[in-house]
């Protein structure tokens, strides 16, 4: 085989893989946290990407008054909750994360959207959108089911998914959009060209890696989500809110997705379902890290990618079934790996 | 079980619905999709509602049946009724390969393993030239009964509704069975089944098999009704809508298939034809409506509609009380029944670094109680696990009869005779207590899955509940005996614990904790049924803390303090032994 082509593959599966190892992260935090197998995540891709898109190309997104309709619904859902205690400061509170916030943010998108906005602006503008969206989401379809078996949470976020995905299409159209690089320039070494944008995704990847684990490792917040994952009734007893570990924990699944988006829109195509697929590969990587190792996870987000780009080398009508089919290896050696643990369910 | 009278109803009502002047032949294309979800969705509820397995795979299964029938009426020429157990082979022996590697999976590995297994097959279906790729195959032989073809949707609607209405039929003679109740106990661990002898990963591949089975079959009918296949319906999309179906209706009942395909495909119909008028040019409407519906009807009736309108219902009467006349045979004794029952030497558990039994040796005779006591944390439980077979001991041994067994599974354990309960109460609450104890009798029946299916289970059955009922008299629940488990009090399932372990009509009984949460009159109950026991020539080795109620009963006395014996004798000896006293109310004592 040629070397040179070899790696350009080895690089191509990198980039894809920094990206599955990003969602992979993702979904391993909020599934260890609120135990939702979170479906969605690939729409956090594509709205980031597709918000990101529109904006720079001085397209109003849909997305933004979709965070301020779901925060109306999450302000709904606080005030019902608290209906026999209402108090003013929780009022005011709710008021300004629910309404206020994304009233604000929908009046700049509309503002900067009119007038072909620096590719800065257009960023931190989507990931606040998301992660609005992200936020609300759990506060109006997972919080209410907390309490319920990872079967029902997975089916809810099935459900979200489908929503997400319809509205995506009322949002985008059909099109496929892209946006424009992050990071323009390119260098050469030997045979290899790196371009800005790949060296953008290496560096966030890492970034996010070392960044979740210093926040779980040393942090306060870092810390009551994992109690909050190992047992949510003990972790109240300490005094720990849960559903904020919840709130952050999609908080920040819905940021690292929308960021994926944005940083791959400038190298594919993205359509308005492309993230199901993206987000599943993440999900490929999760489960060979067992949901719960996050360098395990990366480390299989990387062979994922690095497969995916092989295979579309050499047998590109099988792509996908080579990468979904990974997993049957995997789940053989866990099954046989794994110790026969009783859980007590439901 | 249930009469079989609204069965026949709703047969006969399925049957006249199509003479039904004035019928909109649209309605009846509804009723044959229906038909066909209701299927698979049938298979879901044994395996994710009753099992706790969740597949999103389920449509590739479909995808097999109809693949199979498909090339092989078109391409080989083969009668589609031929084709039919072809069909399920194919379904059910791709089950078994896929089956043997996902159910061993716990918890949510197993929905994301059937997922991506989903999904790779779908690609698969799409790319493979023999099945067509993309476009699938078309020109699919209609069924035909001599010259009479079904090409009208009208025509295969009895097709489809006798197969549903036959698979309910079977699905539930299986749940109501020996074979049935290791099923429903799959959903709360697997430990309490195991003790009694149940395979579970056997049990589990068995209901993987049945509900890819019934897929297969919805998929062979699909591709009679519209003599085309392609790899859309066989996807993701396909998968996670079958499972919330079933969820719609109530996953835990065969009915609730019906009731949530009838639900869900009417609304999907009503979503699609009317949404548009209500809100004009915009495309995935439906979807978005579906999903948001899917979340509001979890978060308002997690449990289903099935349940929900069953309880409008009168409240069932309690069951027939079965007749405790029939004699089930008594367990093959082993020889040598005098003498040592039970040895345990230098029996060692390390967990890591933590030693929670300390080469620990002692022995029960034949008709003797001997208890095992300590503090908190002493290792009673763990060393119970280990005789049982449910931990396996780091070293030292473990014999019975002079048999080892130290490396021997639960179920091996419970064939010798040896039978336990459990610290933490282990039945399944939504079982009846008769069911509940029924599974303590599963090594002393017979019947299959297949024979359970076919009804040519009964004879069988009847022993096996006419024991169980003679065991929940002798322990003093008779009149408890049809109530679901989960609604006794703490104190009561610890005493159908203790019927459901002497099904196995044990020599052995090990009891943890039996007297925890009874009150005076029943500890006393207690203490008498375990003395008859053993004068019936059973040995009762039991964890226990009430030592009013150890001291009065055992013959012999083993304490444990830090996982190491300190003491073994008579209550007398044991009641006045400094170490003992030192363990329990620290050295000033």
């Amino acid at each position: 085989m040629n070397t040179t082509i070899m790696l350009f593959l080895v690089q191509d599966g990198i980039t894809n893989g920094a990206i599955y190892a990003l969602l992979g992260l993702a979904l391993v935090l909020v599934f260890a946290v609120t135990r939702v197998i979170l479906i969605p995540q690939g729409e956090f891709v594509t709205y980031g990407a597709l918000t990101y898109a529109s904006l720079a190309a001085g397209q109003m997104p849909g997305t933004a008054k979709l965070a301020l309709a779901l925060g109306i619904g999450a302000f709904a859902f606080d005030l019902f909750v608290a209906r026999k205690a209402l108090h003013g400061r929780l009022v005011v509170r709710s008021l300004i994360t629910n309404i206020v916030l994304p009233a604000i943010v929908l009046a700049l998108t509309i503002y900067f959207a009119a007038q072909k906005p620096p590719v800065a602006v257009c960023i931190a503008l989507s990931l606040v959108i998301v992660a609005m969206i992200g936020l609300y989401l759990y506060r109006i379809a997972f919080q209410p089911l907390a309490h319920t078996s990872v079967l029902v949470l997975l089916i809810a976020s099935v459900g979200v998914h489908l929503a997400l995905q319809g509205l995506g299409l009322l949002f985008f159209g059909a099109e496929g959009q892209r946006g424009p690089a992050v990071l323009s320039g390119a260098f050469t070494a030997g045979a290899l060209r790196f371009t800005g944008q790949s060296i953008t995704v290496y560096a966030i990847t890492i970034a996010f890696i070392v960044g979740l684990w210093l926040f779980f490792g040393l942090t306060l917040y870092g810390k009551a989500l994992r109690a909050t994952a190992v047992n949510r009734l003990g972790a109240r007893l300490a005094g720990i809110r849960t559903t904020l570990s919840g709130q952050i924990a999609f908080l920040l699944a819905s940021v690292i997705g929308a960021l994926s988006g944005i940083m791959i829109v400038p190298i594919t195509t993205l359509y308005y379902d492309s993230g199901f697929l993206i987000g599943l590969k993440g999900f490929v990587a999760a489960i060979i890290g067992g949901l719960v190792s996050y360098p395990l996870t990366a480390v299989a987000a990387l062979v994922v990618g690095i497969v995916e780009a092989f295979s579309s080398f050499y047998a590109s009508n099988y792509k996908e079934v080579i990468v979904f089919m990974l997993l049957i290896p995997v789940l053989l050696l866990r099954s046989l790996a794994a110790p026969a643990v009783e859980e007590e369910k439901d | 079980m249930q009469s079989r009278l609204p069965i026949i109803v709703f047969a006969l009502l399925m049957a006249a619905i199509p003479f039904v002047p004035g019928m909109p032949p649209f309605w009846i294309v509804l009723l044959d999709n229906i038909g066909l979800a209701a299927l698979v969705a049938m298979g879901l509820v044994l395996l994710t509602g009753v099992g706790g397995l969740t597949s999103f795979g389920q449509a590739a299964f479909v995808g097999f049946g109809a693949y199979t029938t498909a090339v092989l009426s078109t391409s080989y020429g083969l009668s589609p009724w031929l084709t039919l157990p072809l069909s399920l082979l194919v379904s059910g022996s791709l089950a078994v390969l896929l089956g043997l590697i996902t159910v061993r999976l716990s918890g949510h590995y197993l929905p994301l393993g059937t997922l991506a297994w989903g999904l790779g097959l779908f690609y698969l279906f799409s790319k493979l030239e023999f099945l067509g790729r993309n476009d699938g195959i078309s020109a699919i032989p209609p069924l035909s009964i001599g010259a009479f073809k079904m090409l009208s949707p009208g025509s295969i609607y009895y097709a489809i509704w006798v197969a549903v209405i036959l698979s309910a039929l079977l699905t539930m003679n299986l749940l109501d069975s020996r074979t049935g109740r290791a099923i429903r106990a799959l959903r709360r661990g697997h430990v309490a089944a195991e003790a009694f002898g149940v395979h579970t990963p056997r049990a589990k591949l068995l209901v993987f098999i049945h509900a890819a089975v019934l897929a297969g079959l919805s998929g062979w009918l699909y591709a009679h009704l519209q003599r085309a296949v392609n790899p859309t319906p066989f996807g993701a999309q396909a998968g996670i809508e079958y499972l919330f179906i079933a969820v719609v209706g109530g996953a835990g009942y065969v009915w609730g298939g019906v009731l949530g395909a009838a639900i869900v495909v009417v609304l999907k119909e009503v979503l699609q034809s009317y949404l548009p008028l209500i809100l004009p040019g915009s495309g995935q409407v439906e979807t978005i409506v579906f999903g948001i519906m899917l979340v509001a009807l979890l978060q308002l009736a997690p449990g289903g509609l099935w349940p929900w309108l069953m309880s409008f219902l009168p409240e069932r009467t309690s069951g027939k009380k079965p007749d405790t006349s029939l004699k089930l045979e008594s367990r093959a004794r082993a020889t040598g029944q005098s003498g040592v029952l039970l040895q345990v030497e230098k029996a060692r558990k390390q967990f890591g670094g933590v030693v929670a039994v300390n080469n620990v040796s002692f022995e029960v005779q034949a008709k003797e109680i001997v208890a095992l006591i300590g503090p908190n944390g002493a290792g009673k439980s763990t060393t119970f696990n280990l005789i049982t077979g449910v931990l396996s001991a780091t070293s030292g041994s473990i014999s019975v009869l002079g048999r080892k067994v130290d490396k021997a599974p639960p179920q091996e354990i419970v064939k010798l005779g040896i039978s336990r309960t459990f610290q933490h109460v282990k039945l399944v609450p939504d079982m009846t207590v008769l069911e509940n104890v029924a599974i303590g009798a599963h090594l002393r029946g017979h019947s299959g899955p297949v024979s359970s299916m076919l009804r040519l289970d009964r004879a069988d059955e009847a022993k096996l509940l006419s024991e169980a009922a003679r065991q929940i008299e002798r322990v003093g629940l008779a009149e408890q005996m049809h109530q679901l488990a989960g609604s006794l009090s703490l104190g009561q399932q610890r005493i159908v614990e203790i019927a459901r372990a002497l099904c196995v009509d044990p020599m052995l009984l090990l009891l943890d904790e039996p007297a925890a949460g009874l009150r005076h009159m029943e500890k006393q109950r207690l203490a008498t049924l375990l003395r008859d026991l053993r004068d019936g020539g059973m040995s009762v080795l039991l964890v226990e803390h009430d030592m009013g109620f150890v001291m009065n009963l055992a013959d012999r006395i083993v304490v444990l303090d830090f996982g190491t014996k300190i003491a073994e004798g008579t209550p007398a000896t044991i009641k006045t032994n400094p170490e003992v006293i030192k363990a329990y109310l620290g050295v000033a004592a």
